[in-house]
């Protein structure tokens, strides 16, 4: 089968993007759950263990607490309380923390310290899935079990003020509520008046169990000015004085007589040293977490040191602490200090519940569940308990059964902390199967196109990609026959859950044809190849092809970059990579033009000897040694020396423009400070509002540009006239994009798109036009600066650093199509705009086979640095920052190859319209 | 003619690696706390007069280009006068190219310069020595099959693995190691260094390898 160099470039592709699908589905592991789902189905609790005797206490022990209140500060950081910062702004909470009755601790939150997984955390005491960052802005109901369901199903009454990130989560489950929004991040004052308004009144009545209250201020502040602000004071204070007014008035409804109630004070997650979250710095993981209630023992506690607990936990102890069912998905083991106070009998049937649950979240996600140490555990301290339990009823002496039960009690601790540990642990299990057949479709493709480039870049750009030949058809079917030999032997033997093997067996069967066609494939190029090396060579057209300092440069820069992705720094930093490569390429581009400049001028003999990408050297050096005499036919006929080129003011405006892009570069990148080593280097101030309206109304130029570009190609599609419509379709079609990216960058962000303009300008004009390079080089050019201004916008390989407010530039709400849409447009307009430049610049460069060209070099360019990405995570997926670094990185290389499916089938578009045109 | 030519080349070269050596060795005798990594400042000044010398006690007892015509005085004097006006340019232009690679602009102004002219003594003051100063026999010399002679062609050889040297000296920055030497600019001027006395060190063997295939146009 013969098909274009560009088509075959898309499908290739396209079937990549469904490869990484595979393997991302298995890299992000589906996080712990019960089987049981999210049924209402109560089960009862567990009944008390008793050896032989009849104890017959099944139901659950009376709340602990009679009213809980909850205030959840965003990015409560722990030194912002412990801290020199506490002791200044927070005169009341360090007094209460110090000599009060309660109890301090620093809550571990496991990244992504994001809120919406973190209020997931917190209240169903799960670890939630890496991906759920993803539906961070489009927070559905939460479905696994939590403590406000339970609550809510108990009959409590739960009144919320705050982020209305809760409400989506919880509907219908607070009897009243107040949402503020989070995405007008200016505001730091009126978000937080608009909870704490509803306070007097509320303290008042007595007709609730449950408040909780989220204040978004400091999270604001944070986002707006950093850690070290001096606004952060003022929000500290005016929160101290809030947990002033709830304690006292929780004080005085005490004293008429209820039982205690708890206050909790506690941070969702912590804030970095630029006050953004969502990585796993110190900053970031470490929250404060304050229990206060009269029901403690007052002791002096040691401030500086608090002691360390999991988020989790504090799920299962609001649960026993209300005398409700632990949610069945945590993870969490109960704070212990909290159940201090209690009878012994009680303490240890507290920990029995959390055990038991415990334990059957392992049954349910461990098959070998039997052999765990902490089911072991848990065994032999339910017999233990048993024990007690029958020496309690028969009233035995009191000092052997304080000795024993302060050794249940130490074992039942135990085994809370190995399960607890073992379920966490479990979480970043892999589905390693999924991922193999993921990475062998994608190796399978990028060997294919590697295998290919000969033939892609030949004259007439076409691929022949042997499908039908008989001995090919043999091979298939055995590979086939064993790839589901194999598939069935893994599936049938497999311990843990397996997303590949789930999957329909149609699907599955089609995923190994289409894998075994690939391998037939490769193995039938690689024959031909052999055949035809062995066959005296008929074209002798290249053997002294040399690869210029150009094409030496694109060849190592790929491979540098490729390869620094496997170490985290150079992850973080892998903007400061891309300006690097960008930095040299403009190097080589003017150590080029100079050479062309002066020594054409020369006029001595010996310019025969070096000018070497002039007339005499007819094969330049090309990045792909073989192929690619079309385009250089084309420039050897049109090739006239750069001095003929350009006369004059011109020539030296095109020796000084490497010079001139250089500059800009290092404008840009000191726009916006990405990355993590140097990110508290000054950038300029950002998070400014926009309109709505304005907006709406570019909106529409957009598309009406965007229109006639599309209909100015169809109709040169359709008429076959002139080459001129086609163009300028495509430039109409540049341009409207280059707007919808003005409408959705920062404000302070639109110099990187002028930039971005006057360098492609000065590029085509002074550089690429004079010096003519081949597709394949120019190729790789705008995919290296399409990379840097990917990373000049402010993005970096960091989930955080996304510009999630692009996606609602002219929307009044958050819908999810658009806001997704021009959030991925936004995150990536660099690589877009840049992608779009290639296809105008190419098409406007009359030459039939460089389009196709194009779009295959694209296609490679960006399909290496993903495969070797994915062997590298999963080499790498015992790393420690596997998830902080590594993951996020993976996330963004999916959608980045997902792009350029996009791109490449455009490309493909294009070319075929100029096909149908000759 | 040719293997003694390769020979005296090998001999300046190894004189030019031990004057490096040396000025690692020789300034602990005199300057107290005096390292390499901390003390980096003092390092490249030493080391780049060091070279600086070598080169130019090398060029006027080895004298590789013979061709230079006699002349009178105050020809000589512009001469020289152009040289150093021609490595103070190239010092502003590798700090100016440094900034451009993304050196901080007003901080570390003095580590950053001092590295202008630690690759500028490795780079511009053999070509000065050798070339002299006209800008159209450097274009020459680093240009594909431009050089004339072994004396040209080592001389690109190591220009380029200084430079290739200083460009990988830059990779380690952004690692988390924490090391002492991963400090702007200790690991690219090592880098150079370490390009500079690789080139010095392969340029005689390449040369002498390729002797055969080597056809030099003035030769």
């Amino acid at each position: 089968m013969r098909l274009g160099s560009g088509t075959f470039a898309a499908c290739c592709v396209v079937i990549e993007v469904l490869g990484i699908a595979v393997f991302l589905r298995g890299f992000f592991p589906v996080p712990v759950r019960s089987s049981a789902g999210a049924e209402h189905r109560t089960e009862p609790p567990a009944p008390e263990p008793s050896a032989g005797s009849s104890s017959n206490w099944t139901k659950l022990p009376p709340p602990l607490f009679s009213k809980v209140v909850i205030v959840l500060i965003d990015a409560l950081r722990d030194d912002f309380l412990f801290g020199s910062k506490g002791v200044k702004f927070m005169p009341y909470t360090t007094y209460l923390v110090e000599k009060g009755a309660s109890h301090s601790f620093v809550a571990e939150a496991k990244p992504p310290t994001v809120t919406m997984p973190r209020i997931k955390a917190l209240t169903t005491g799960s670890l939630p899935g890496f991906v759920d960052v993803v539906r961070n802005l489009n927070s559905p109901t939460l479905l696994e079990d939590n403590v406000i369901r339970q609550a809510k199903a108990a009959g409590k009454r739960m009144i919320f003020y705050g982020d209305e990130t809760w409400v989506k989560l919880f509907p219908k489950h607070f009897v009243e509520y107040d949402g503020t929004t989070s995405f007008f991040v200016s505001d730091y004052t009126e978000v937080d008046n608009n909870v704490t308004r509803h306070l007097d009144k509320v303290l008042k009545r007595e007709d609730w169990d449950m408040l909780i209250l989220h204040y978004l201020g400091l999270d604001h502040i944070g986002h707006i000015s950093g850690p070290s602000s001096p606004l952060i004071g003022h929000k500290l204070s005016e929160m101290d004085n809030i947990l002033m007014k709830i304690h006292t008035s929780l004080l005085s409804q005490e004293r008429e007589g209820l039982s205690p109630s708890l206050l909790v004070l506690c941070g969702d997650h912590g804030m970095s040293d630029t006050g953004s979250h969502g990585a796993s710095s110190t900053g970031e993981v470490n929250t404060p977490l304050i229990l206060i209630s009269s029901a403690f023992e007052r002791k002096p506690g040691d401030i500086r040191h608090p002691k360390r607990v999991q988020q989790t936990d504090l799920a299962a102890t609001l649960a026993i602490g209300l005398s409700v069912p632990i949610p069945k998905d945590s993870v969490g083991s109960l704070i212990v200090p909290v159940i201090e106070g209690r009878p012994m009998r009680d303490q240890m049937r507290f920990l029995h519940l959390n055990t038991v649950q415990l334990s059957k979240l392992l049954q349910e996600n461990v098959p070998s569940y039997e052999k765990d140490p902490g089911f072991e555990q848990f065994k032999v301290s339910e017999k233990l308990h048993g024990n007690w339990i029958k020496l309690y009823l028969e009233e035995s002496h009191s000092e052997v059964l304080f000795n024993l039960g302060t050794k249940v009690l130490r074992q039942y601790l135990d085994a809370l902390k190995t399960l607890s540990l073992a379920l966490s642990t479990q979480v970043a299990q892999y589905d390693v199967y999924s991922m193999m057949v993921g990475t062998a479709v994608v190796l399978e493709v990028l060997t294919l196109l590697l295998l290919s480039i000969p033939q892609a870049l030949r004259r007439q750009a076409k691929v022949d990609i042997p499908l039908s030949s008989p001995a090919f058809s043999l091979l298939f079917y055995l590979m086939f026959l064993v790839l589901s030999a194999i598939h069935i032997i893994v599936c049938t033997s497999a311990e843990s859950s397996c997303y590949f093997c789930g999957l329909l067996w149609p699907v599955a069967g089609g995923v190994m044809v289409l894998m075994s066609a690939l391998l037939c494939a490769i193995v039938s190029v690689l024959t031909k190849m052999f055949i035809s090396k062995s066959l005296p060579s008929k074209n002798p057209a290249h053997p002294n092809s040399r690869w210029s300092e150009l094409d030496l440069l694109i060849v190592f820069g790929t491979v540098g970059h490729v390869l620094s992705l496997g170490a985290s720094s150079f992850v973080e930093e892998e903007h400061q990579t891309w300006y690097f490569l960008v930095n040299t390429l403009c190097l080589a581009l003017s150590q080029e033009l100079y050479r062309n400049c002066f020594l054409e001028d020369d006029g001595e003999p010996q310019h025969h000897f070096h000018m070497e990408p002039g007339i005499v050297d007819a094969t330049p050096g090309l990045p792909y040694r073989t192929g690619c005499d079309v385009w250089e036919q084309d420039t050897v006929r049109e090739r006239l020396s750069l001095s003929d080129m350009l006369r004059g003011r011109e020539k030296w405006m095109a020796l000084a423009s490497p010079w001139l892009i250089l500059a800009c570069c290092r404008l840009l990148r000191s726009l916006n400070q990405t990355g993590v080593q140097w990110a508290h280097r000054p950038d300029f101030g950002h998070w400014l509002t926009r309109g709505i309206i304005e907006a709406r109304f570019v909106y529409v130029f957009v598309l009406g540009i965007l229109f006639t570009g599309t209909k100015d190609l169809l109709k040169s599609q359709v008429i076959a006239t002139d080459f001129k419509i086609k163009t300028v379709g495509l430039w109409e079609i540049h341009s409207g994009l280059v707007l919808l990216a003005a409408l959705l960058f920062r404000p302070h962000n639109l110099p990187v798109l002028a930039f971005s303009l006057l360098i492609q300008t000065v590029l085509t004009k002074f550089i690429w036009k004079p010096l003519r390079h081949d597709a394949a080089e120019i190729t790789v050019m705008h995919y290296w600066f399409g990379q840097a201004f990917f990373y000049f916008q402010g993005n970096s390989n960091n989930i955080a650093t996304v510009d999630i407010s692009a996606g609602f530039v002219g929307l009044d709400t958050y819908v999810e199509i658009p806001a997704m849409f021009l959030t991925a447009f936004g995150t990536y307009a660099g690589p877009v705009l840049w992608a779009s430049h290639l296809v105008h610049f190419l098409s406007s460069v009359s030459s039939d086979s460089a389009l196709s060209h194009a779009c295959f070099c694209y296609a490679l360019i960006c399909s290496i640095p993903v495969s070797t990405y994915i062997i590298l995570v999963t080499s790498l997926r015992y790393h420690l920052f596997i998830w902080s670094v590594f993951s996020p990185k993976l996330l963004y290389e999916g959608m980045h190859l997902l792009i350029t499916a996009a791109i490449c089938v455009f490309f493909t578009a294009m070319d075929q319209a100029s096909l149908t045109n000759s | 003619m040719k293997d003694t030519d390769i020979k005296k080349l090998l001999y300046a070269h190894l004189l030019c690696i031990f004057s490096i050596i040396l000025s690692v060795l020789i300034p602990p005798l005199f300057l107290e706390n005096f390292s390499i990594l901390e003390t980096h400042l003092t390092w490249l000044c030493i080391c780049s007069g060091v070279v600086t010398a070598v080169n130019l006690v090398l060029y006027l007892v080895v004298k590789p280009n013979t061709s230079s015509k006699r002349s009178s005085l105050s020809h000589k004097v512009t001469r020289v006068l152009k040289c150093c006006i021609y490595f103070l340019m190239s010092c502003f232009i590798f700090h100016v190219i440094f900034v451009l690679y993304g050196a901080p602009l007003i901080e570390l102004v003095l580590e950053t310069f001092l590295f202008a002219v630690i690759l500028s003594t490795f780079t511009t003051v053999p070509c000065l020595c050798l070339l002299g100063p006209r800008l159209k026999a450097w274009l020459r010399v680093f240009s594909r099959n431009g050089v004339t002679s072994i004396w040209e062609n080592s001389l690109q050889i190591t220009t380029i693995s200084s430079l290739v040297g200083a460009w990988l000296g830059a990779f380690p920055i952004p690692l988390d190691w924490e090391r002492p030497w991963q400090v702007w600019p200790i690991s690219c001027t090592l880098g150079a260094t370490f390009g500079y006395v690789a080139g010095l060190l392969i340029s005689p063997l390449w040369i002498y390898w390729n002797r055969k295939q080597l056809s030099y146009k003035n030769n």
